[in-house]
């Protein structure tokens, strides 16, 4: 079992080495290096020497990356092009308030999912599973900012109910955000209970179709107590790893919904950044990224091996 | 002579599964709808450079932010345009780039996954940590680092987005061959000393091709969502191209007033990436393939 968990960990380790490789190598494939994209055409004489000495793209590549490879395990990305701010600084404030808008996306979205999964699965093909169904596929298949446009023009501009936007800076404080991240959480819980809840629908299916179940029919065990203490438990099991996925995946949608609603996010620095062409600022955030896929993914794997006796035994899975 | 007729024959039986399958997806209301959606939005990207009535980049201070008439059915957008007539030339690039897209990501998954599936070992755990990595880095992160550097053509957005929604076909195409590779068939055909190649061609891929073609039928409808999130950006194709994505992020500052210019292409877009869902979902329901516990990698 340890062994298990430390190969898990492992795994997601290597993955993200990889990762670091992939970012370092593209940026140094792909056309320009940081500081001509930077300075653009102002790339030439003292400017563009500065610029050189400072990221040290004077000494060659290997051993820029291992430089790089080594601060970032500290947990130091260097140095912000536009801002010439260290980009620790930079990004503490957009984690911060990336995380309360997923967050609460979240713990609204996956009780919801659930509660709409069962709703659907019990009453399959009839009304409430055709309303609900219809719905969940409507909200899962609009791209994000179809969905948040909407929802400003609806809300925000024929009804007046919330501001459209959010105008506040990326410093602002927990309860400053509250208020303002109303929209944006319909937003992306959106879309995100629509997936979970389908997954959950027909993982609820899929079991009442088993034979322990109609065991459990046949048993007389009333209709309640086989579905949530037979069912349930065996339902929501695998509903932990696409949970995880559709969190994960959700990471590149929020980058859409934080530029429609102007929120200092993570997402809207990935904008900003590339925008400006920061390119170090570009290769922190994938990295950051990723780790956050990575650790998620690792949470779930991992939840999933001590709530599941059976797999305990198991190999692990591929 | 013989030879012909037989190939006639398996054409004749191809082209009746084709229409069987069709036949299929049609029978239930969900499959029929969107079947009629991507037809009709087919036909409208071919058709529609005949029947706009106005020019879609012309320019002009007189007709700013009319509201919906007789003359502009949906109104005019902020620089005068007719929004009709570009919305209904906003599909064909995204169509187009998206398809084509897709085409490539079948391929190139589609082979990779299925030869890692074969050979296994060394090479396919490798192959796989490197997908794995690729997957961890969020799509929109390295299209738009990618099209940023390299520039919004066609040229450059066919590849890469083919490149991105590849790499999850990988392991769809990968779990499919894993699950014919012990078949006695397949070992039969070991026994029998054919290559690597032929087994391939002859003994996985058509036991393989359904999942996969069911997988980027889905992935179509993604890299659709893909493309124009670019588009909305900034980052898709370049004005005055009539795009969906680029005419909701324009007229967006406007809606509190001009709604009409934002609506046509909500609606236009929506519609087709539900109906592209819906005949994926339906595809994969006649083939017999569940689709409903994937999550969305």
């Amino acid at each position: 079992m340890l062994l298990l968990i430390l190969k898990r960990i492992g795994l997601g380790l290597i993955t993200l080495f990889i990762v670091s490789l992939i970012t370092f190598v593209g940026v140094e494939v792909l056309p320009g290096d940081a500081c001509t994209t930077y300075l653009e055409r102002e790339a030439y004489g003292t400017a563009l020497d500065a610029c050189i000495k400072r990221l040290g793209l004077d000494i060659p590549a290997y051993e820029r990356y291992l430089d790089w490879a080594s601060n970032v395990v500290r947990g130091d990305f260097g140095y912000s092009l536009s801002g010439e701010m260290p980009i620790n600084e930079v990004l503490g404030p957009r984690v911060k308030n990336s995380l309360v808008l997923a967050s609460v996306s979240i713990l609204i979205g996956i009780p919801l999912a659930i509660v709409l999964g069962i709703i659907t699965a019990l009453w399959r093909d009839k009304l409430p599973d055709i309303m609900i169904s219809t719905i969940t596929i409507f909200s899962m298949t609009i791209p994000e900012f179809i969905s948040a446009t909407l929802l400003i023009l609806i809300v925000a501009i024929w009804l007046g109910w919330l501001p459209g936007i959010v105008i506040i800076p990326s410093d602002a404080t927990f309860y400053e955000l509250l208020s303002n991240i109303i929209l944006p959480v319909v937003a992306i819980s959106m879309i995100m209970t629509a997936h979970m809840a389908r997954m959950v629908r027909s993982s609820v299916i899929q079991v009442m179709a088993s034979d322990y179940v109609q065991m459990a029919i046949l048993k007389g065990v009333p209709y309640w107590k086989m579905v949530f203490r037979h069912v349930l438990p065996n339902a929501l099991l695998p509903a932990i790893n696409v949970v995880a996925l559709t969190i994960a995946w959700l990471l590149g949608g929020v980058v859409v919904t934080e530029v429609v609603f102007n929120y200092p996010g993570l997402g809207r620095l990935v904008i900003e950044s590339i925008s400006n062409r920061d390119l170090p600022v570009v290769q922190a955030l994938a990295i950051i990224l990723a780790s956050i896929y990575v650790g998620i993914n690792l949470i779930a794997d991992l939840m999933t091996l001590m709530l599941n006796p059976r797999l305990k035994s198991l190999q692990i899975r591929k | 002579m013989e030879n012909n007729l037989i190939t006639e024959d398996k054409q004749k039986n191809k082209l009746e599964k084709a229409f069987e399958i069709l036949k299929t997806m049609a029978s239930k209301p969900s499959g029929l709808i969107g079947l009629t959606i991507v037809l009709f939005h087919v036909v409208l990207a071919l058709t529609s450079p005949y029947i706009a009535p106005y020019d879609y980049k012309a320019i002009s201070p007189n007709t700013m932010l009319l509201a919906p008439s007789a003359e502009h059915w949906f109104g005019t957008d902020s620089l005068g345009r007719d929004v009709f007539t570009r919305t209904i030339l906003g599909g064909r690039t995204a169509l187009t780039v998206t398809f084509f897209g897709s085409l490539i990501a079948l391929l190139w998954g589609g082979l990779l996954g299925i030869f890692c599936g074969l050979v296994g070992g060394k090479i396919d755990d490798v192959v796989m940590r490197v997908v794995d990595a690729f997957l961890s880095i969020p799509w929109i992160l390295a299209m738009l680092l990618i099209v940023s550097l390299l520039g919004t053509s066609t040229e450059v957005l066919i590849p890469a987005l083919g490149f991105f929604y590849g790499k999850g076909i990988v392991r769809v195409a990968r779990a499919a061959t894993h699950d014919v590779i012990a078949k006695d068939f397949i070992v039969s055909a070991r026994a029998r000393g054919h290559s690597n190649m032929s087994i391939i061609w002859n003994e996985i891929i058509p036991n393989v091709r359904d999942a996969i073609l069911v997988e980027g039928a889905m992935r179509w409808s993604w890299m659709l969502l893909g493309f124009s999130s670019l588009s909305f950006l900034g980052f898709g194709v370049s004005p005055p191209t009539p795009d969906w994505g680029l005419m909701i992020s324009n007229a967006r500052g406007l809606m509190s007033f001009a709604y009409w210019s934002v609506i046509a292409p909500i609606v236009g877009l929506s519609s087709l990436i539900i109906g592209i869902n819906l005949t994926a979902d339906a595809f994969a329901k006649a083939l017999g393939i569940d689709r409903s516990t994937k999550a969305p990698v």
